[in-house]
Order: C-alpha cells, then sequence, then structure tokens
C-alpha cells in the first residue's frame, strides 16, 4: 500500500530530529544531571559521591548569592515587565496617532542581543559617564545612580536592562489580545457608562490570561538564560552581587574546572524554575482545558 | 478602541506624555551610542553625554571596524562579522530546510510515536543551554570540531531544529488535506508533495523562520564565547571582549562604534522586516 511507503519516508525524514531529541536534548540533560553526581573536575569522571556537591553547593555564599538573585531578578523582570506591557499595550489601544512608531520603538531592543544590551546600560549607568554624571552637570548635584557599582543594588541595574530589552514584547503581545477582544463588549462597556480604567482593569485585562500565560513563560525562560546579560554588564560583579546561576555555571564549568559543582547548580536551577512554573501552568491549562 | 470617556483632552494628553516618555527610555541608550562614537576621546571626557559631538569624526568606527584588539589580535570586528556570517547562513538553512521537512512530515505523515517525538522536541527547547555544555563539548571533542566553525553550524542546527520545527508544524497543522489528497492521486511521492506543494504555501513562515533563527544565531553569545574558534569567535563573542577588556584606557568612542557595528544587522532587518520578526516572537507564545 503506497500509504505506509509514505508513512516509512517520513520516519526517516524524522530521523535527524530524533537524534536531536534522544542524543543533543534529553541525553545531554541526563547526562549533566549524571554529572551532579560524581566528582569532575577539568573533564567529566564517573566517579559516584553522591550528594556530596549539593552539600558543596548549598554551603557556597556566592552559589546563596546568585541564587536569591534568580529571584529578585527574575521576580522584577517578571513582574515590571508584566505591568509596563500591559500599560503600553493599553495607551496603545486609544487610537493614538503615530502608532507604528511608537511600536517600532519600543519594539526594537528585542532584535538587539543582550549583550548589545548589557554593554549599552553599562555605559548608562556609569557614575563617571552616564545619567548621574549628565544629572550632575545639570545642577542636580545630589543626584545619584550608582546602582552599578553597588553592591548592594547592582542587581537591580540588570533588571533595569532587561526590562528594557524584554517590555515591548509583552507589549506587542497585549496589544494583540486587546485587538482581539470583541466589539459588543466594548460597546455595553460604553452603555454601561463604565469609566475606561475600570473596565480595562476587570473586564478586558482578565480576559487576556492565556497571553498572560505565554508572556510568563516567554520571560522565564529569559530569566533562567541571563547569562549573557549579566556577563556584558557586570560580570557578576561588583564582587559576586550581581551573580546568576547562568554565570554560576558557567564559571564553575569552564573557568573554576569544575564540572560537577557546575552540573549540581545546573541541577538546582533547573528543577527550582518547573517546582514555580509547573503548577502555574498545570491550573491555567487545566482551566482552559475545561 | 471607540470609547467617548477619553474624547477628553486632558486624557489625551496624558496618553501621549507617557508614550513620549518611553520613547525617550527605549531610545536612550541608541542615541548615547551614536553620539558618543562620533566624539573624541577629550570630548567624551569633557562633555555631557546627550550633547551631539561639537566634531563628527569617524575615527571610532575605523578602529572599530579594523584594528580594535579582540584577545591579542587587533583587527577590529571585521573578521568576525565574515566568521559569523560563515556559520549564521549555512546553520540557517540547515535548521530552517529540517523544520519545514519535519513540520510537514510531523502533521501530514503522523506515525506511532511521532507525537511523542514532537513532546520531546517542545520540553527539550524550553530548558538552560548550561544544561548541555559540557556534553556538547564532549561530542565535539570526540568529532574533532571543537573550537571551529563546523561545530558551531552543527550545534545551531541542532538547537534551532526545535524551534524550526515547531512554527512549521504549527502553520502545517492547518493545511486542508484535500490538497495532500490531489496531490496522491496525481501520484506525487513524499518529497515531490513538500516541494511542490506544501512549500510554495508557505513563503510567510518560512521568511518567519529565516528571521527569527537568524537573529537567534547572529545574536548567541554562550555558544560562541565557549566554542567560538580562537580569533574568529562570531561577532558577539568579540565584542565582549573588545569592550569588556581590562588593558589600556578605555575608548569609548571605539566600543561604542563596535557595538552599534554589530548590532546594525539584526536592527536592519528589524526595521525591514518588522512585521515578521514580531510574527515570530509572537506566533509560537500565543499557540504554544
Amino acid at each position: 500500500m503506497w500509504n505506509r511507503s509514505y508513512l516509512l519516508t517520513s520516519q526517516l525524514v524524522l530521523l535527524p530530529t530524533l537524534i536531536i531529541v534522544v542524543y543533543f536534548l534529553w541525553g545531554f540533560t541526563i547526562y549533566t544531571g549524571f554529572l551532579s553526581f560524581t566528582d569532575s573536575k577539568f573533564l567529566p569522571n564517573h566517579n559516584w559521591v553522591g550528594l556530596k556537591q549539593y552539600y558543596l553547593l548549598w554551603s557556597n555564599a556566592r552559589w546563596l548569592t546568585a541564587y536569591g538573585n534568580l529571584f529578585i531578578f527574575g521576580g522584577l523582570y517578571l513582574l515590571i515587565c508584566v505591568l509596563l506591557g500591559g500599560l503600553l499595550a493599553v495607551l496603545m489601544d486609544q487610537e493614538v496617532l503615530f502608532e507604528n512608531l511608537f511600536r517600532t520603538v519600543y519594539l526594537y531592543p528585542m532584535s538587539l542581543s543582550l549583550v548589545v544590551t548589557g554593554l549599552s546600560w553599562q555605559w548608562l549607568l556609569n557614575p563617571t559617564l552616564g545619567l548621574q554624571k549628565i544629572l550632575n552637570d545639570f545642577g542636580f548635584h545630589g543626584f545619584a545612580l550608582d546602582w552599578i557599582v553597588s553592591s548592594q543594588y547592582s542587581i537591580y541595574a540588570v533588571v533595569l536592562a532587561a526590562v528594557w530589552h524584554g517590555s515591548g514584547l509583552i507589549m506587542i503581545l497585549f496589544l494583540a489580545g486587546l485587538r482581539a477582544v470583541d466589539e459588543d463588549i466594548w460597546k455595553s462597556i460604553n452603555v454601561e457608562g463604565v469609566p475606561a480604567w475600570k473596565a480595562y482593569l476587570w473586564i478586558i485585562l482578565p480576559q487576556l490570561r492565556p497571553i498572560l500565560l505565554a508572556a510568563i513563560l516567554l520571560l522565564t525562560f529569559n530569566v533562567v538564560r541571563s547569562f549573557d546579560l549579566v556577563v556584558a554588564m557586570t560580570s557578576g560583579g561588583p564582587g559576586f552581587s550581581s551573580d546568576v546561576p547562568a554565570k554560576y555555571i558557567y564559571d564553575y564549568f569552564f573557568s573554576r574546572s569544575n564540572i560537577a559543582r557546575g552540573a549540581a547548580a545546573a541541577v538546582c536551577t533547573v528543577l527550582t524554575v518547573l517546582f514555580i512554573i509547573s503548577p502555574y501552568l498545570y491550573f491555567e491549562l487545566r482551566k482552559r482545558n475545561d | 478602541m471607540i470609547n467617548p470617556h477619553l474624547s477628553m483632552n486632558w486624557q489625551r494628553v496624558t496618553i501621549y506624555i507617557c508614550l513620549s516618555f518611553f520613547l525617550i527610555f527605549f531610545l536612550a541608550p541608541l542615541y548615547v551610542m551614536l553620539v558618543t562614537s562620533f566624539k573624541s576621546l577629550e570630548e567624551i571626557r569633557e562633555s555631557s553625554l546627550m550633547l551631539l559631538p561639537s566634531e563628527w569624526i569617524f575615527d571610532g568606527w575605523m578602529k572599530a571596524w579594523d584594528h580594535a584588539c579582540v584577545g591579542l589580535s587587533c583587527n577590529g570586528v571585521k573578521p568576525h562579522f565574515m566568521a559569523t556570517f560563515s556559520i549564521t547562513i549555512p546553520a540557517l538553512l540547515l535548521a530552517v530546510f529540517l523544520g519545514a521537512i519535519n513540520g510537514y512530515a510531523l502533521t501530514q505523515w503522523k506515525f506511532k510515536g511521532s507525537d511523542l517525538l514532537l513532546a520531546g522536541l517542545m520540553m527539550g527547547c524550553f530548558m538552560p543551554f548550561q544544561l548541555y555544555l559540557i556534553p556538547i563539548a564532549v561530542t565535539l571533542r570526540e568529532m574533532g570540531i571543537f573550537g571551529t566553525a563546523l561545530g558551531l553550524i552543527l550545534l545551531h542546527t541542532v538547537y534551532g531544529v526545535p524551534l524550526t520545527t515547531l512554527l512549521f508544524r504549527n502553520y502545517y497543522v492547518s493545511l486542508p488535506k484535500e490538497l495532500i489528497k490531489a496531490a496522491l492521486i496525481d501520484g506525487a511521492g513524499f518529497f515531490r508533495i513538500f516541494f511542490q506543494v506544501v512549500l510554495p504555501l508557505s513563503p510567510s513562515i518560512v521568511m518567519v523562520s529565516v528571521i527569527l533563527i537568524f537573529t537567534g544565531i547572529y545574536n548567541d553569545f554562550i555558544f560562541a564565547l565557549t566554542f567560538g574558534e580562537v580569533g574568529k569567535q562570531p561577532v558577539m563573542a568579540a565584542l565582549n571582549n573588545i569592550v569588556n577588556s581590562t588593558y589600556g584606557v578605555k575608548e569609548h568612542n571605539v566600543n561604542m562604534a563596535a557595538t552599534l557595528l554589530t548590532a546594525l544587522p539584526t536592527l536592519l532587518i528589524y526595521l525591514v522586516a518588522g512585521k515578521f520578526f514580531i510574527r515570530g516572537l509572537t506566533s509560537g507564545a500565543i499557540k504554544g
């Protein structure tokens, strides 16, 4: 039967993809997980040491900072991107002139790499070069914006750059959602005389929950991959104050020659994110299927 | 949105003030880099970052292009551009082609286990690359292509395929069944249907994937940094090296010119084909 030969071809065509899935995605994940139970240093080895690397990891001050920063960075980045993106989308939905101009400008950072983003904000936030100097020169002598060189606030500088890079995407997602809202809903809102801000807050935005889900997933993905931004902007400094798990893992793999510890950190990071995101995902998807 | 309450003037003014404030916020870094890249080092030290250059100087751009130092080699970003494109283009073609034919196979010729394969692919592409780095290093070494362009082409293809496959799958899933049936009656084979019926129907999704994958590979930093060829790292790794090198005086004009140079290709694509770019970014999100 011709059908069988087509299915066989289909399987053959998907063979490289099967290799990708089994070897490069899942095989690699499992192998890295396995390495976290060994004492691999400069090269991977298979000496089983149980949970030793995890004990060492969780008693390491640098890791605790990096892990804490995952929450500060991730939490603020998600929150601000969603709020700012939502606000911009609502503003853009008011039949503004030059909508294309605004949209193009808000979204262009998405086309730039995180390295470029990190470098440009490194300059803007540099106290002797950027915004602080500009405002001081204008006569605001007390104005201080030295987050990037402060071990207390450097992670917030990274948040600022990340928000700059990512909020346009959230804006465009929400805007697409707002444009898809049924005309009739607006008609009845207008008939009832509900103020616009109330209408958005209580009627329109709650309808965009599926979009919020997509936005949060996309942003979470960026949080875990925050390596580029941190390296370009602060290199994790001053000290280790703006370190994040992505950079910690990388350093332990390649400059500290402690592969097993890096692998343990990678496992902990992925598990943390899965642990936070899956209840939300489960809840939302179940709701959608109902 | 049609809303009578918004016709009040002060509300319109507030809206435009807000929108313009954010316009400035988003443009500020680009503006600062642009004006600074044309200043002399002296002027950068003495004048404000916000002012236009008193004299437009191209030295920064020249130096950034062909004699700024990346590590020990001082040839500017030029050789790294060549290296980046020689990696990006083959990987891009491979990833998009494989994604397209995968999408076709996964939607039109489902077999036992094809949905499982798709699920495995989907889950895998949400993992951070950090999880893969050591096994990648081992594999590339075994294959003898560690630190070569070939290694990076392989990596970008392998890790680009999940995304392109999902994009094409989502697109082909709504392809009318009659189309394939008609082609079958005409006696077309698996590949002829793909090349002569399915592919000609998909210019927009091809465009979306090309732009998305190009931007992704071009902007990649972690693979470039880890597995790039010494002296020929892709641009983002080279750029970070130029700017964050700890040697000598910080030449802000050169650094910012180098940053703008490397940002230019994806920025241009965005400005020219923004529609596809946005569709790529949002389509996966909304359907996924």
